[in-house]
């Protein structure tokens, strides 16, 4: 594991270590098994330029680096986070170009030119986006590990039912949307909280757009 | 995840026939079924081919009052746009029911089609599958395997697996047709009816495209109105692949439509069960899932679909 070196070694270092390892071994089977294939056609890095968090970032990168991997392990932005890796959980979700994504599931190279925000993007301690300081008010989180990707969500689920976009609740596909409890369940499905705090988070989604109508 | 090289595609046609002369390489667009199998080394392209530049994102209407669906429009656009809502709402229905916000907004209606099965023997690297390594044996029909999730009818002793997508059951409903270009720049219809393969001896061989074959639209024929409807039936109520999933179109006399998801490895609908919609879902499901070779565990989804259909039915 390439970690960069100013990274302090810390407890959950230490549980990312253990879990490559088991990782590794389960690999090294899977290659026995499959036939050998041949070598990948030309290079294998890109340097890709992307404006994150308003900032423009020029990164060389290996092709196989997810959205995610640059964004905590190269940009050292690690308020986005790691969780299941496979797009089932929503802890890693930012904004790509104003539409919220997994950003596990996307590889670094293909956001050329792409605008990202991520929780580091929309607030500080001292200066809290209406969404987070809901977040707190209403304690709609435990442990914290899903949030950055909860609020990241949430905002933007706020402007998909202003938009317009349809959800598997919406009950008449030609009329306004509702910015209903239902509504804001249903699109913060992809966002799974091992803590429960579900009720909360949608307290504090409601009251923030309730003071955005 | 095995290392490959990249390039981004400007022209549909030179795409095919990149795609067809590196080996290796794939197509990629929205990456969230591929990146999730390329982790696992379930897929191993040593090419990456990005056609996210092909200008295929848009919805425009056709001489025959249709709509062409490009291949790059997300999986919410689609389901947002104002003529899908109100002219294929079944459409609309299948595609929210689907995946969750974030996946819809990267997911395309092409890779959409494209996407592998969710069979956790096929995911699951350590146990035998015909479709991920040919000849390898089938975990899911081993003894005491887990399949109450998987396929019913069109299944194969090589494979049980089902096709994951609910769009493409709408599709289906909606006698859409897919649109290619070919690695020698010639292009394709495909109707959907005809895209995805049933298993056989050849599980791995999952659609019509031969080699390098990039699709670039969907086409839906002109509207053929009706209440139409989707309903999803799952293990909870949001986020989940299917159990059983029912997209019906019906007529004021009665006569219509029915395609079903979940219970085999394509969209399974067939003429001669439309033409029972007006004698109740009894009779449509003793035509669809005749000939239906469910194991002990999913046995279940026969009464299922009956029951689903006949709850849709009695709505009106």
């Amino acid at each position: 594991m390439n970690l960069p070196i100013e990274f302090q070694l810390r407890r959950r270092t230490l549980l990312i270590g253990t879990a490559a390892s088991a990782a590794a071994l389960r690999f090294a089977q899977t290659a026995q098994a499959q036939t050998p294939v041949s070598k990948p056609a030309g290079a294998e890095k890109s340097a890709v330029t992307m404006t994150v968090n308003g900032e423009t970032k020029t990164l060389e990168l290996d092709h196989r680096t997810t959205l995610l991997d640059a964004l905590r392990e190269h940009l050292k932005l690690t308020g986005t986070k790691k969780g299941c890796d496979h797009g089932q959980c929503g802890a890693c979700t930012v904004s790509v170009n104003g539409t919220r994504v997994n950003s596990c599931l996307s590889l670094a190279v293909m956001h050329e030119g792409d605008e990202v925000t991520t929780i580091e993007g929309l607030g500080t301690p001292d200066n809290l986006d209406p969404m987070q300081q809901a977040f707190v008010d209403h304690d709609g989180f435990q442990c914290g590990y899903c949030t950055p990707g909860q609020i990241c969500s949430a905002k933007a689920v706020i402007d998909e039912i202003r938009a317009g976009v349809p959800s598997h609740v919406t009950s008449d596909l030609t009329s306004p949307i509702e910015m209903s409890g239902p509504e804001i369940r249903e699109r913060m499905s992809g966002n799974i909280c091992r803590c429960g705090a579900y009720s909360n988070i949608v307290e504090a989604i409601t009251e923030v757009a309730g003071e955005q109508v | 995840m095995k290392s490959f090289s990249y390039e981004r595609a400007s022209n549909a046609g030179q795409a095919a026939a990149r795609a067809a002369e590196v080996p290796g390489a794939m197509f990629v667009a929205g990456g969230t079924n591929l990146l999730d199998l390329m982790k696992l080394e379930i897929e191993t392209p040593r090419h990456l081919i990005d056609v996210n530049g092909l200008g295929l994102d848009k919805v425009e209407e056709t001489e025959e009052g249709g709509l062409r669906l490009g291949a790059l429009v997300s999986n919410t656009d689609l389901a947002a746009d104002d003529r899908v809502r109100r002219d294929y709402p079944v459409l609309t229905r299948a595609l929210v029911a689907g995946a969750s916000g974030q996946l819809r907004n990267k997911a395309t209606t092409a890779g959409n089609l494209l996407q592998r099965t969710r069979c956790p023997y096929f995911y699951d690297t350590a146990m035998p599958c015909n479709k991920r390594s040919p000849g390898e044996g089938c975990g899911a029909l081993s003894e005491g395997a887990f399949s109450r999730q998987l396929g019913i009818i069109g299944t194969s002793d090589s494979c049980i697996a089902t096709h994951p997508s609910d769009m493409a059951v709408a599709l289906r409903v909606l006698d859409a047709v897919v649109e290619t270009v070919t690695p020698s720049g010639a292009t394709r219809r495909i109707p959907l009816e005809e895209f995805h393969q049933l298993p056989g001896d050849t599980p791995e061989k999952e659609t019509a495209l031969m080699d390098g074959e990039l699709i670039t639209s969907v086409v839906l024929p002109a509207p053929v109105g009706g209440k139409q409807a989707y309903y999803k039936a799952r293990d909870r109520a949001s986020y989940a692949f299917a159990l059983v999933s029912v997209a019906l179109i019906r007529q004021p006399d009665g006569s219509g439509r029915v395609a079903l998801g979940g219970v085999a490895p394509k969209p399974w609908r067939r003429p001669e069960a439309d033409a029972e919609l007006p004698n109740g879902a009894r009779a449509v499901m003793a035509r669809l899932l005749d000939g239906a070779r469910p194991t002990e565990e999913n046995t279940f989804k026969i009464t299922l679909a009956e029951r689903t259909l006949a709850s849709m039915l009695a709505e009106e």
